[in-house]
């Protein structure tokens, strides 16, 4: 076994917690002092930093939310001022606004250095050629993986989403012999490889592939090496954290969550109780170095259990298993995240739609295909077609600038969506994962 | 008078599924509304279905009992002269005095084609229709 920090990743479990508490104390201290929401937060939990007596008291920190976020737009949980900043990402939110989330160097070193470890961990490094396929701009993905790759020495091809056939064409012409992308996107490079008349396995170099931002399964890892042959690393991480930053190992039983840069716990989502590893639960999130924007017990809403045996790989920092689902409705398309309230909050801002909608996601190939059917508002119905395309397109053009991916719309007759009583249930996800 | 020359066209909104055109003329049928003319809009997976009927307040209310969005919609008739460029003839008309033609339609009237039309002004446009020596028709004269 290859570690990126060897010391670091293969130390002792009792000293690893001793740094973890140290690193823990240091930033509810911190916190307490020099940042209202958490010094407010955690008044209103009476709960003092001199109470942190133990790694296991981290349990009495009240948690923090997606909506402390948006009520908090676009910087207001910050605590590092603007000209400590060196860049900004930005993801869709529940409602209207987005999630801004800043970096200090310092916070964009530890992304980096975690995903140097997670990234030498799966038999990447120095010599190889890596095709960034995420999403390179707000999205954290393709920026984030491109610093880890550049850090372990490897060879960056930043080629971002999309012109798939050219993709193809540099993958095989610059050895491409790693990837990051999303799971679908790279099943749909395979697919799109095979039409071309290009074998994956036969024609290029391409051998690992990290890839997440997206629910994928054991039987995506066993269709991608047979038909590929490539092996496929989960990778995990939101932009709240920082963005795509903790993977699994050449071992592939589960994700490696570095503890000396955060510590993952699992509660009853209903109770918000704590519960050991081994069981099912909501992921909860403490980063214990992040400068910009500190994140503190972070109900991130995926669900997931801490695996506690050993990895067979030597590694001594806990590991997660594979993402299961969701504790809300939120939908992953094309790898981003998107909240039905989202939908819904742009739906209503547009006069001429009665504000009924629902959401149909289907794949389409490989690729997602998200469908919203909004009903027009009848005093908005005309006689000329010109200005139902008008809406339809403005229906469109406003979805997507609230969600940050492009959907598909159609008009419905008013009075024909269903209405619910009580919980609406405005989702219908086809996709097989 | 202008406003004798002014006729109510349904004009009902309707998604482009299977069965949607053929409930909307099974309705009017069962309902004895005969329909004069008929024209339909459609763009991807909604359409508009425009029709010229004898009891146009019948129409509408059968169709909205069963769901359809129905709007009434003002629109003119021209009676088409049997000779070439007669279309061209009243768009020049129109066109000159700064209407809109929004779209029209066709059909064959009792004795010559009848154009209909959706305009920005449907009073100006009668009066420049007749001021050049148009023919127009009232909503007694479809059929
Ligand atoms: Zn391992």
């Amino acid at each position: 076994m290859h570690s990126w920090d060897p010391r670091i990743e293969e130390m002792p479990g009792a000293e690893l917690e001793k740094i973890q508490y140290r690193h823990l104390k240091t930033l509810v201290y911190r916190l307490y002092s020099f940042s209202d929401f958490y010094h407010a937060r955690m008044k209103e939990a009476k709960v003092h930093p001199d109470d942190i007596k133990t790694l296991a008291d981290i349990r009495l920190l009240p948690f923090m939310y997606k909506s402390d976020l948006r009520d908090n737009y676009p910087d207001k949980l910050f605590c590092a001022p603007q000209n400590e900043l060196v860049r900004y990402h930005v993801s869709s939110g529940t409602t209207g606004k987005p999630t801004v989330v800043g970096y200090t160097q310092k916070d964009i070193d530890l992304w980096t250095t975690s995903l140097a470890r997670g990234l030498t961990s799966c038999g990447i490094g120095k010599g190889d050629v890596i095709q960034v396929s995420y999403g390179y701009g707000l999205f954290t993905g393709g920026l984030g993986l491109h610093y880890g790759a550049e850090r372990i020495g490897a060879t960056v091809l930043p080629t971002s989403v999309g012109n798939t056939e050219r993709q193809i064409e540099l993958m095989q012409d610059l050895k491409a012999t790693a990837i990051a992308c999303t799971p679908s996107y790279l099943i749909h490079i395979g697919e799109a490889a095979d039409r071309m008349g290009v074998s994956i396995q036969k024609d290029t170099l391409l051998r690992s592939a990290i890839i997440g931002a997206e629910p994928w399964s054991e039987t995506m890892r066993t269709r991608i090496y047979e038909t590929m042959g490539v092996r496929a690393y989960d990778i995990y991480g939101t932009s709240e954290i920082s963005g795509p930053m903790f993977s699994e190992c050449s071992e592939q039983k589960g994700i490696h969550i570095w503890g000396d840069i955060a510590i993952p716990e699992i509660i009853d989502p209903d109770t918000g109780e704590s519960l050991p590893p081994g069981e099912h639960g909501e992921l909860v999130m403490t980063v214990l170095q992040k400068e910009a924007l500190p994140i503190i017990r972070y109900r991130i809403g995926d669900l997931t259990q801490i695996l506690d045996e050993p990895c067979p790989c030597g590694r001594t920092h806990p590991r997660i298993q594979r993402i299961s689902g969701r504790v809300d409705d939120m939908l992953i398309i094309r790898g981003i995240n998107v909240f039905p309230s989202a939908v819904e909050h742009a739906i209503l801002s547009i006069p001429e739609l009665s504000g009924h909608f629902m959401i149909e996601v289907d794949r389409k190939g490989s690729l997602d295909d998200m469908l919203v059917r909004v009903e027009m508002a009848p005093e908005a119905l005309s006689d000329k077609i010109n200005d139902l395309i008008n809406i339809k397109r403005n229906v469109e053009h406003t979805l997507k600038n609230a969600l940050n991916v492009a959907v598909q719309v159609e008009l419905s007759e008013p009075g024909s969506l269903p209405r619910f009583e009580g919980k609406a249930k405005r989702v219908i996800d086809r996709r097989v994962f | 008078m202008q406003g004798e020359y002014i006729i109510k066209q349904i004009s009902i909104f309707s998604e482009n599924k299977p069965g949607r055109l053929a409930a909307i003329a099974e309705a009017l049928e069962k309902s004895h509304v005969n329909i004069f003319a008929f024209s339909i809009a459609e763009a991807n997976s909604f359409g508009v279905v425009r029709a010229l009927v004898d009891k146009p307040d019948d129409a509408r209310s059968v169709l909205e009992k069963l769901g359809f969005a129905v709007q009434f919609t003002d629109v003119i008739a021209v009676r088409m002269k049997d000779e070439p460029g007669g279309l061209h003839a009243v768009a020049q008309i129109l066109g000159d005095a700064g209407i809109n033609i929004e779209y029209a339609y066709a059909y064959s009237g009792k004795e010559a084609a009848v154009l209909i039309l959706r305009v920005s002004q449907a009073g100006e446009a009668i009066s420049k229709i007749q001021a050049a020596g148009g023919s127009l028709l009232r909503e007694s004269d479809l059929g």
